[in-house]
């Protein structure tokens, strides 16, 4: 067994206040660098994720979905399991309102079963928000509609930074609105339908990153450049200038009407291929949320090629969501030892 | 909890209060008179009252007429969880109501002479806020065919609307217009476009693209406001738009209005008090219809209730119960409670900052409202119906839905400090409310 010894290592950011993580957009440069530099010591205290740590032993996360998911539900699992917490798992895809229970509902009987986290992912923008509201663990958002996702935020974020950030990045002396400044990172893409892109805009605006949002005018609202991000509609505009480009996969599932004639145009016109990589720069990191759907954002010799880091962001996953489960933990810890001290 | 209530019979002397009838130009203190269900006498002298006469001391108060809703869902018969005739009379008394138009979307519809005379049965039976039923404009509310408007004017229907529903059928809205003329009452439109807002939650605008909430785009109201005005400029039929909430729909009622169309508009609270950006909560109680739009469009209306463009403010009154509105954003109905906080509201954002005067604020909540459906209500002349609002201007208190007396709990106003109270409301000569702080008692039935 492992032992506490290991904690050492891993200091408790004093700037981390949240209980729960819900979005990107709230939260300030340094605790975003709080999470992700606890993110890359638990990622090295686990050799790379394989290894099992018994910082949170005798609680339980419970994953409690509305939507389908496969790989950030596996990935929360393994991210509790690796620091010995239990997992409890709950579907309830459409099942739950169909008997009349709001979400609200299911989540206190789950509460009530003793749980310390629920992880959330529905299909509405601001459920993890009103459940936060409405029950007393933790809440971390797994994906409410095409609001945010902002684990998957993070994971981006800590690849670009083990790739494209300062040498010593997780150490303190950097400014952390300074971290990514020079960068320029593109979300390409069906922004509308995005939770990955609303996630990642916030945080990398935050860390310093010059942020473009790229995508055909029926998925990408002019509206975003009054908020203040960069909008381009064709990636050959912005390819050369690019660091980082995080290709989105088209969510045919939640487009109602097609946004763009066929799948043979957008690919024509968005898709990460050979020649693009040819005028792209010589170090351009080639990103994907997954799943990808090879041949329409990304072709497979880019998918697969020296300058993709696909694989590495599904490592990256279980190190942020092992480090937010740590802290959202410390967090209410530490809120009941203050309120103890204090009566 | 008991105080000293006049018979239902007896005269009332209202002392001392600042009186505040725009139809005629009233606007100053004085004494009311109000005997046998009418008013009796402006500033009548200590031996003109009668001396069984019941006394309410006015000073530092307004006396006006009371207010007239020109579009509240009651709920009942069929949707009782939301709403009965009896909470919500009550509400609207509270709220200084004295009419209310309801709505025809109850269960079954009010597209049947029965279903008319059951609406104004209950209310009869309740004896609280006058209750005018609004006849549905199609049959059955499918926005196929016209419904028997003819048999439902018989009946009491004293108009025609699938409001809140959207008209999608341009034709019938067309044929409705020109067929009305014949009975002279108006048909209510709720602009929208059906097409362009479906799926819709919340105002699209910034706020709505950074949550990832669908929006209902202002165009979608615009597009039907310039139909709705169109066809009241060719079928000379009478049509009252609203509520609306957009600059464009402000613009082009303007525009109808400078060459003597006869249309009149409304406008809701939550269009007047407050942006898209409270959605930001993702707290349902935002979510109302026509949704909270961004601040420009907010100070445009404000602008247009000034101005004369928009004739009515109207309460938007959707209850809608509390298991409901828990759901999440997408799942919950629209709708809240408004009756309650209406007037509180006007004299909270635009009485005291200078944007309305009080007499245009009453002619707003009154006597237009009373014109355009055309009720015997909305004054205090001389022989006219003794419906009264009095009402203490300053008196600050906090918006708390759960203590509404609307069965609904949820409204967009809650935890805002606002100005103004109703202290008594008065219909047809029968005092029915008295605030808790003048009595602690409600009185209606």
């Amino acid at each position: 067994m492992d032992t506490m010894t290991e904690t050492s290592p891993l200091p408790f950011p004093s700037n981390w206040r949240h209980r729960h993580l819900l979005d990107l957009e709230r939260l300030q440069a340094d605790e975003l660098f709080a999470i992700l530099s606890t993110a890359e010591r638990l990622k090295r205290l686990t050799d790379g994720c394989r290894r099992k740590l018994s910082l949170l032993s005798g609680k339980t996360c419970a994953n409690l979905f509305f939507e389908n998911s496969t790989r950030t539900r596996n990935s929360f699992s393994l991210a509790a399991k690796r620091l010995g917490a239990d997992t409890v798992e709950f579907s309830s895809a459409g099942s739950s309102v169909a008997k009349g229970e709001t979400f609200v509902d299911t989540a206190k009987t789950i509460e009530a079963m003793g749980v310390d986290w629920v992880v959330t992912r529905h299909q509405t923008p601001g459920t993890p928000h009103l459940l936060a509201r409405e029950i007393g663990c933790s809440v971390l958002n797994a994906g409410d509609g095409p609001h945010e996702h902002p684990t998957q935020g993070l994971l981006d974020i800590l690849t670009i930074l083990q790739h494209r950030g300062p040498g010593d990045w997780t150490q303190a002396s950097i400014n952390p609105s300074q971290l990514l400044a020079g960068k320029t990172v593109a979300m390409v893409g069906d922004i509308a339908h995005s939770r990955t892109a609303r996630s990642n805009i916030w945080g990398l605006k935050s860390l310093g990153a010059n942020v473009i949002i790229c995508g055909p005018p029926t998925l990408v609202s002019p509206r975003w450049e009054e908020i203040g991000f960069e909008v381009a509609h064709r990636l050959d505009d912005i390819v050369d200038r690019c660091d980082v480009l995080n290709l989105l996969r088209i969510q045919f599932e939640r487009q109602h009407t097609r946004p763009f004639p066929s799948v043979r145009e957008y690919a024509a016109l968005y898709a990460m291929n050979g020649a693009r990589m040819q005028r792209a720069k010589s170090d351009i990191l080639i990103m994907a949320p997954g799943p990808i759907n090879r041949g329409v954002e990304i072709t497979p010799e880019v998918a697969d090629g020296p300058h993709s880091v696909i694989l590495e962001q599904v490592t990256n996953g279980i190190a942020v969501r092992m480090a937010a489960l740590w802290l959202l933990s410390g967090a209410c810890e530490n809120a009941s030892s203050e309120s103890n001290s204090r009566s | 909890m008991s105080f000293p209530t006049p018979s239902p019979h007896q005269p009332i002397v209202i002392d001392g209060g600042r009186i505040i009838d725009p139809a005629h130009g009233v606007d100053r203190i004085g004494r009311l008179l109000i005997n046998e269900g009418r008013v009796a006498a402006l500033d009548p002298s200590d031996d003109d009252c009668p001396d069984d006469a019941y006394w309410i001391d006015a000073q530092d108060r307004i006396v006006a007429p009371g207010l007239v809703d020109l579009g509240a869902e009651l709920r009942q018969p069929g949707r009782e969880e939301d709403e009965t005739i009896q909470t919500g009379s009550d509400s609207a008394l509270a709220g200084g109501y004295t009419s209310v138009l309801c709505c025809s979307n109850t269960n079954p519809v009010i597209d049947s002479a029965a279903a008319v005379e059951l609406v104004i049965q209950i209310s009869q039976r309740v004896g609280g806020v006058r209750v005018f039923p609004i006849g549905c404009l199609s049959k059955g509310r499918k926005a196929e065919q016209m419904a028997e408007l003819a048999i439902l004017a018989e009946a009491g229907a004293i108009g025609f609307s699938d409001s809140p529903q959207a008209m999608p059928n341009d034709a019938l809205l067309k044929r409705a217009l020109d067929y009305c003329r014949m009975f002279d009452l108006p048909i209510f439109d709720r602009p929208e476009v059906p097409g362009l807002a479906e799926g819709g939650v919340m105002h699209d605008g910034r706020v709505a693209l950074v949550l990832g909430l669908k929006g209902l785009p202002t165009e979608a109201e615009d597009l039907a406001v310039a139909r709705d005005v169109r066809l009241a400029e060719a079928t000379k039929g009478r049509l009252h738009v609203g509520p609306v909430s957009t600059m464009g729909a402000i613009d082009m009622i303007g525009r109808v209005k400078s060459r003597g169309i006869p249309i009149s508009a409304s406008v809701c609270p939550q269009n007047l008090h407050g942006s898209d950006a409270l959605l930001r909560t993702f707290d349902s109680q935002f979510k109302v219809h026509p949704p909270m739009r961004s601040p420009a469009h907010v100070e445009s209306l404000q602008q247009a209730v000034a101005d004369g463009t928009i004739d009515a403010i109207q309460s938007g009154h959707m209850p809608r119960a509390r298991e409901k509105k828990g759901n999440d954003l997408e799942l919950a109905p629209f709708g809240a409670a408004t009756l309650e906080t209406t007037l509180a509201a006007t004299i909270t954002d635009m009485i005291r900052t200078d944007i309305l005067s009080w007499s245009r604020a009453i002619e707003c909540l009154s006597t237009n409202p009373a014109k355009i459906a055309k009720l015997d209500a909305g004054t205090l002349g001389i022989g006219a119906s003794a419906d009264v609002a009095v009402i203490d201007p300053e008196t600050p208190w906090t918006v708390n839905a759960s203590q509404f007396l609307s069965r609904c709990q949820s409204s967009p106003m809650e935890d805002r400090e606002l100005f103004g109270r109703v202290t008594h409301t008065i219909v047809g000569g029968r005092l029915l409310f008295v605030s808790v702080e003048d009595s602690g008692t409600i009185v209606a039935g």
